[in-house]
């Protein structure tokens, strides 16, 4: 899946956390390329490594006892886990943005909304504060935030969770990045304000030509507005394929399972088809197959040997021995 | 045709608002505000509605977690209000919950095993040998393995833990329990196995379910009926076929197009409810919903709609259906 469009591209990425109980191989040789322009679905449930993998990208992993002991992470080519500790910051604020699940806990409570947004651009663009200002304005508006000329005055507590996210996608947005990686933005909000955040990143996408990584367990949510998707289990990629490939041909049994187990509203089945067992513990991780004691279509070699990525057609590959 | 098992009346529940050194009460938060419904035995009640809607506050009132502030709630046809602490006892028997976060609700320092049988020993059901066999036999029943009952919570899975939140519950063999977000804090994969064997222990048990969510797929998966609540009330009551085949209410008929639809040959249409849910503490004049709802008409803004009778049994509250 080589691709010259790629504007960051990962790179047997593994990002493993050294704790009291073992080693936690969070992210286990995952590499992927992010297009500019596309929206990019990281999917997978708890623990299968996709925050991991985001924060690795602008190493924000918290070492120790965390720490990101191979791989590469190409920005535009240069690799950002090479990269000065002061480039990277040039990076993180007009390169790549990165917004979080929790808002609440991502703003900090004694400084007015407006100054949290405007103190990026006077950071990174270096702008007097009459243009700071404006910007600020202007950034808030385009979030959709009522009455943004007042409300910049006004502390974090005094908005709801759908407002603070907005706050957050406008101090990502402050400085016109080229990537922004969003974690969970939407798991922590309720039903209709998720929907309208989800409006905000799709306008983004289409008027911005932004690439946007969107991490989300949701693969409800991932439908509607992934270019492509890649899934993730047990911190290794498990398929990645257009959103199309996924829902229409999803060729991994995990890709298979996670659509089938999905309520359907249209009729009440009587049996939801789950998949069997639990999530694995990524310390001593099986050598085979990660999926494979949770697999209904497990064979013996998936016992002994790591499935290697099959093309399937396109851009559409598999990790799994079903197909090689 | 089944009985109704609970019957709820008017029922309001509300938390003062308090200020200054004295703790003066100023307002009230109106999380539940005036909400009637039934449940039938056998049945599943989904209640939906997003958070702060007062869909928790109206579970724990109608078990008596919670003092209601007014209204009634008939079990069997005996006004529960009005009970006893020795007669709450018993009904703790007949009515139990499943919570949403099975970490938080399990004792870390119990086993599973004791956890699950401390309410038969407070119920005082058999002798302590018996109750061993009960807990064994209820953790087979969930799907767990006896081994389990020596074990401790944080060595379980949260799939797990929550298999033990429903054994316990099981316990005292309720009739009637009420499940506040039982599978929201669980993963996809492990969520479809919790919704299944509680539809199963539902067909086994016999059991009456009050299913609490913000997740409308996972309510409609479950439910006969469903109730869809707004700011304390309820809007819409109907059974789970009509309700999202014909959905009445506006805000029913958002919550349902928000629901993501797992096909991307689906464009993704953009939503058409603006704004937010207003404070519970002022709820706006008229129609709860007027500030949102995009098809508000003038009469919305000064009265409030009552909750009435449509053909099929369903109940509506909005001034467009009269």
């Amino acid at each position: 899946m080589k691709n010259n469009h790629n504007i960051l591209e990962i790179k047997h990425l593994k990002t493993y956390f050294f704790t009291r109980s073992g080693v936690v191989k969070a992210v286990d040789g995952v590499s992927f390329g992010l297009r500019k322009g596309e929206s990019l679905c990281l999917v997978g449930e708890s623990g299968c490594g996709k925050t991991a993998t985001a924060l690795s990208v602008l190493r924000l992993i918290d070492s120790p006892p965390g720490r990101i002991i191979d791989g590469e992470i190409l920005y535009h080519d240069e690799d950002l886990l090479r990269c000065s500790g002061k480039r990277l910051r040039q990076i993180r604020g007009y390169g790549i943005a990165m917004i979080f699940q929790d808002p609440q806990s991502s703003l900090n409570p004694v400084f007015t909304v407006g100054d949290q947004i405007a103190e990026q651009i006077r950071l990174h663009l270096g702008l007097k504060r009459g243009p700071t200002v404006e910007r600020t304005l202007h950034l808030m508006e385009q979030v959709g935030i009522p009455r943004a000329r007042e409300r910049m005055k006004d502390y974090p507590h005094q908005f709801s969770g759908g407002m603070r996210q907005r706050i957050m996608i406008a101090a990502a947005l402050s400085c016109g990045p080229e990537v922004l990686i969003a974690d969970e933005p939407t798991t922590a909000l309720d039903t209709t304000i998720k929907e309208q955040i989800l409006d905000i990143f799709q306008d983004l996408k289409q008027q911005r030509e932004m690439s946007i990584l969107f991490i989300t367990h949701d693969l409800g949510t991932v439908a509607g507005i992934a270019d492509r998707i890649v899934v993730m289990y047990g911190g290794r990629i498990a398929e990645v394929g257009t959103a199309f490939d996924i829902f229409d041909q999803p060729k991994h049994p995990y890709t298979h399972g996670l659509i089938k187990c999905l309520p359907d509203i249209s009729a009440r089945s009587d049996r939801l088809t789950p998949i069997p067992g639990m999530i694995p513990s990524l310390i001593d991780p099986p050598e085979g197959c990660i999926f494979s004691p949770r697999c209904e279509r497990s064979m013996p070699v998936c016992n002994r040997k790591r499935p290697e990525e099959v093309v399937i057609s396109g851009e559409h590959s598999v990790a799994c021995h079903l197909y090689s | 045709m089944s009985q109704k098992l609970v019957e709820v009346e008017n029922l309001k529940k509300y938390y003062p608002v308090t200020a200054g050194l004295l703790s003066r009460h100023v307002a009230d938060v109106k999380a539940v505000d005036g909400v009637s419904f039934n449940i039938m035995e056998r049945e599943t009640l989904g209640l939906v509605g997003e958070s702060g809607c007062g869909k928790s506050s109206l579970g724990r009132a109608l078990l008596r977690l919670e003092e209601p502030t007014s209204g009634r709630v008939l079990y069997k046809g005996s006004d529960i209000t009005t009970w006893n602490r020795r007669q709450l006892k018993e009904f703790r028997k007949e009515a139990q919950m499943i919570f949403q976060d099975p970490q938080s609700s399990l004792d870390p320092r119990m086993t599973i095993g004791d956890s699950i049988g401390e309410a038969l020993l407070i119920h005082g059901v058999g002798t302590e040998k018996e109750r061993l066999e009960k807990v064994a036999e209820l953790l087979q029943r969930v799907g767990l393995e006896p081994e389990h009952a020596a074990r401790y919570p944080h060595e379980l899975s949260g799939g797990q833990k929550q298999r033990v939140g429903i054994a316990r519950a099981l316990a005292v063999n309720p009739k009637l329990v009420v499940a506040d977000e039982p599978v929201s804090a669980l993963d996809v994969s492990v969520q479809a196995q919790i919704l299944n064997l509680i539809m199963d222990l539902q067909h086994e048990l016999g059991l009456a379910y009050l299913f609490i969510a913000h997740d409308l797929a996972v309510i409609g998966h479950v439910s006969d009926r469903i109730a869809v609540m707004y700011l304390g009330q309820i809007v819409e009551l109907a059974a789970r076929k009509e309700l999202f085949h014909h959905p009445l209410h506006p805000y029913t008929e958002a919550l349902l197009s928000a629901v993501p639809v797992p096909d991307p040959h689906q464009k993704r249409k953009k939503t058409s409810l603006p704004g937010e849910v207003p404070s519970p503490v002022e709820p706006p004049p008229g129609c709860r919903f007027h500030t949102r709802c995009p098809r508000v008409m003038e009469l919305c803004r000064q009265e409030p709609p009552v909750l009435r009778s449509r053909e099929g049994g369903r109940l509506v509250s909005c001034h467009r259906y009269g």
